[in-house]
């Protein structure tokens, strides 16, 4: 397969993936600031909460770039619809399609409409996406795109390379936003901060936002409780969303790769195999003890090196 | 002389039905406008769908355009399209002969029946060729040839495309959509497939290796990249041929051989069906600027490592200026007398022509010698004073560049104009691919100028499409047919189904 072909593909999968994750992240803040007041929680609280989900999209730095202060109002115009910020729901939208296009002939029929549609209701709903009544309804559209877009590939496309690179950019994709959307909410999992019902809520809006809430009641029979809802996101295999189940699909399409291209491995597979080493070995009370926040800022460097291996083996050109 | 009641219609002779449109004569009269106009719609629907656009530079609006299509169908009976095809055959022999001459021996140049400089000294003419001799000697193996029909018999060659004729996505599908949306129309007709043009172009494409090419060929299609306007159909093309398609980053040339850059490291391509114009080919060779092209594939290819269809240097065959001469080519090579007839065409910059030209420009066509598109034309009959003032001024200033001809009354087939049926003029691109053998798909691609009156056809100046069909001779089974088929799908489908397999 052509490199420039592969790349399209990888980049096609990790917007469409990122645009629904965007998607997943507002709607924790939102839910979270609806709360806000009647939880007690200080009036500051709901700013912290988009000023998180603003650092969580790594999209903090352009955010400031235009804007003096991090309000609700501001940060979802800037997430949803900006054409300034990159990662924007409109522009990874359009990035998706653009990508698609440019090796449409590598997509399946199914594939390409759920881009293209995607991508012209997209235009059609931007004026009035972030209009209060219609957000919701706006963020669920997204989410149920990108699931179309995924059952599409997984439904319709053959099983070769093509198909390898696109479920390795939706997984890496993936695996990069739980651990960004769990290290966005660490103060919440552990520390003086993780008791008290500002941060059961926090705990639960986690949950949805991996659609991971009810999961969590088939797994634990329990109460929520911080050291577990941080164990389920990382490191129980039987949530699709976790970081050891993205990281698996991400190490068993690497090989994949490999298989296709004639043997060829290399820095890719080898930090897949370490990322997954970690997920694998590690303990989550261990993890909590010495700071999850760092935990999960290595884990999340780790993820942007292993983009880069990916990279500079298959897609340079 | 351009009137439309003046033009030869397609449809009827002498008040009556002509044969081969008698199925659709009897369809037309079954289905009424709205139901014609719905099933319009679906197709656009359908074109929107798939994602055949073409870009349109630079006008704003919607970047993404659809050719506008037309559901009544162009028929042209076997009878027909048989003395034409064979006509074609000939034709596109002959400029590959006289390709193989030019760039060769210069026998016709010799013999002086075409002035040495109007070829040497042509843009279109490319030195770097000169005494390298292609893979067979073809020099176009994909050629489109622009005819227009002027009477029952009559059928004229206007221009030749050796370059990079486009289209053929069209062609196909046109097609597609015709066999979706009418089902029973399409098997109440003895209809000549045309879904196996991509087999053909591939066999065509693999005749063509290069001497170094050992084993099955590696064939890919060379494009410009996605802001093309005819993106789309390198993409298509290359799907249904199975073939990569690649812009010229995707490629590089080491010790004279041409690799593509893929997932497993760099793989060795023999054949490129490119859709980059020779000037943006090899910035060693050509435009030092081009970003578009591949840095060494012109010495890969003199060097037998690789083969450009069609050639670089091709243009000189279908150059407007040549144009007056192929029949002396056909003639000339061939020894055989041109089954195509060529409109007359003057060359402003002979003297004699330039008079003429400018004491008759009211009744002629002016067209740009190098233009293409339909731009910098101008039809004498439809023009203004200024318009006419405007072209003789430039006449005057650069006599070379511009030919003229008479104004042909293009035949009309009926389309669904707006609100109701009428008759616009038409022409038709057949498409020859020429490798070991030359092979043409019946039929080809039908332009329509669907603006009432007008000549132009080109998609950029307001042209739509139709789908070509070339039907069996002898009465057709519509008239009963038809009827029957409304509640009988059965048939329809299966002869549908098997020839979009086909």
């Amino acid at each position: 397969m052509l490199s420039r072909t592969a790349d399209s593909l990888y980049w096609m999968g990790r917007y469409t993936e990122r645009a629904g994750n965007i998607a997943r992240g507002m709607q924790v803040a939102l839910r979270m600031a609806g709360l806000g007041e009647s939880l007690g929680a200080d009036p500051d609280g709901p700013e912290d909460e988009w000023h998180s989900l603003l650092v969580a999209a790594g999209a903090e730095p352009g955010f400031r770039e235009h804007h003096q202060a991090v309000t609700g109002e501001a940060v979802i115009r800037w997430l949803a619809l900006d054409p300034r910020n990159g990662a924007s729901i409109a522009n990874c939208i359009e990035a998706a399609r653009g990508n698609g296009r440019a090796v449409r002939t590598a997509l399946t029929v199914d594939m390409w409409e759920a881009l293209n549609d995607t991508w012209r209701e997209m235009r059609l709903l931007a004026p009035t996406a972030t209009e209060p009544d219609r957000l919701p309804g706006f963020l669920d559209w997204v989410r149920a795109r990108a699931h179309l877009f995924n059952g599409a590939a997984a439904d319709t496309m053959l099983r070769d390379e093509g198909w390898l690179f696109v479920h390795l950019g939706v997984m890496l994709e993936r695996a990069d936003n739980t651990a960004r959307l769990l290290d966005s909410k660490h103060r919440a999992l552990s520390g003086p901060d993780s008791e008290g019902a500002v941060a059961y809520a926090q705990w639960q809006a986690l949950l949805r936002s991996v659609s991971a809430l009810r999961s969590f009641q088939w797994l634990y029979h329990t109460r929520l409780r911080p050291d577990l809802v941080a164990e389920l996101l990382v490191m129980r295999q039987e949530l699709p969303r976790s970081l050891i189940s993205c990281h698996a699909r991400v190490q068993r399409v690497l090989e994949g790769i490999a298989t296709a291209t004639g043997g060829r491995r290399g820095d890719p597979q080898r930090i897949a195999g370490e990322i997954q080493d970690r997920l694998t070995r590690g303990h989550m009370p261990d993890i909590l003890a010495e700071g999850l926040h760092d935990w999960l800022t290595a884990q999340i460097d780790r993820n942007i090196e292993l983009g880069h291996a990916i990279h500079a083996l298959y897609l340079d050109r | 002389m351009t009137e439309i009641g003046r033009a030869f219609d397609e449809m009827h002779e002498d008040g009556a039905v002509r044969p081969a449109y008698a199925g659709i004569a009897a369809w037309l009269q079954a289905h009424g406008l709205e139901a014609l106009a719905s099933k319009r719609a679906e197709a656009e629907a359908l074109f929107r769908r798939v994602g055949i656009t073409f870009a349109v530079y630079g006008e704003g609006g919607d970047p993404e355009r659809l050719i506008p299509f037309d559901v009544i169908p162009r028929i042209l009976a076997r009878s027909e399209w048989n003395r034409l095809s064979l006509g074609l055959t000939q034709r596109v022999k002959a400029l590959n002969m006289f390709m193989a001459d030019v760039y060769g021996k210069q026998e016709i140049l010799a013999a002086g029946l075409i002035p040495r400089a109007l070829v040497l000294e042509n843009e279109a003419y490319c030195p770097q060729m000169q005494g390298f001799r292609p893979p067979g000697g073809i020099y176009s193996h994909i050629s489109g040839i622009d005819l227009v029909r002027t009477d029952a018999n009559d059928f004229y060659v206007l221009e030749d495309n050796c370059r990079t004729p486009s289209g053929v996505s069209y062609m196909l599908e046109n097609r597609e959509a015709m066999l979706r949306l009418f089902p029973s129309l399409c098997s109440s007709h003895r209809l000549a497939p045309v879904s196996h043009y991509a087999e053909d172009l591939l066999e065509t494409l693999k005749d063509a290796a290069p001497p170094n090419c050992k084993g099955e060929p590696s064939v890919a299609i060379l494009t410009p990249g996605h802001f093309n306007s005819a993106y789309y159909e390198h993409c298509f093309l290359a799907d249904e041929m199975g073939v990569e398609v690649v812009e010229g980053a995707d490629l590089f040339v080491q010790d004279d051989i041409v690799f593509m850059r893929t997932t497993a490291g760099p793989k060795r391509v023999d054949v490129l069906y490119r859709r980059v114009d020779d000037d943006y080919l090899d910035p060693k060779v050509f435009r030092a600027d081009s970003m578009l092209g591949v840095p060494g594939i012109f010495a890969a290819y003199r060097a037998g490592n690789v083969t450009l269809a069609n050639a670089p240097g091709a243009g000189i065959a279908d150059d407007k200026a040549i144009y007056p001469f192929v029949p002396e080519m056909i003639r000339f090579y061939l020894g055989e007398t041109p089954l195509l007839q060529n409109v007359p065409t003057f060359l402003c910059e002979r003297e004699e022509d330039r008079a003429y030209v400018l004491a008759n420009i009211a009744d002629l066509v002016v067209k740009l010698a190098r233009g293409s598109g339909g731009y910098g034309m101008l039809i004498g009959p439809h023009s203004t004073a200024e318009q006419r003032a405007e072209f003789t001024r430039r006449i005057l200033e650069r006599p070379a560049d511009y030919i003229a001809q008479p104004t042909l009354a293009l035949s009309t087939v009926p389309c669904l104009a707006g609100e109701e049926i009428a008759p616009r003029h038409v022409d038709l691109r057949p498409y020859v691919l020429t490798g070991k053998e030359v092979r043409i798909v019946p039929g080809g691609l039908t332009r329509v100028a669907l603006r009432a009156g007008s000549l132009v056809v080109n998609s950029s100046q307001g042209g739509g499409t139709k789908d070509t069909w070339v039907v069996e001779d002898g009465p057709t089974r519509s008239q009963s047919q038809s009827q029957s088929q409304s509640g009988g799908g059965m048939q329809s489908q299966s002869q549908s189904q098997s020839q979009s397999g086909g």
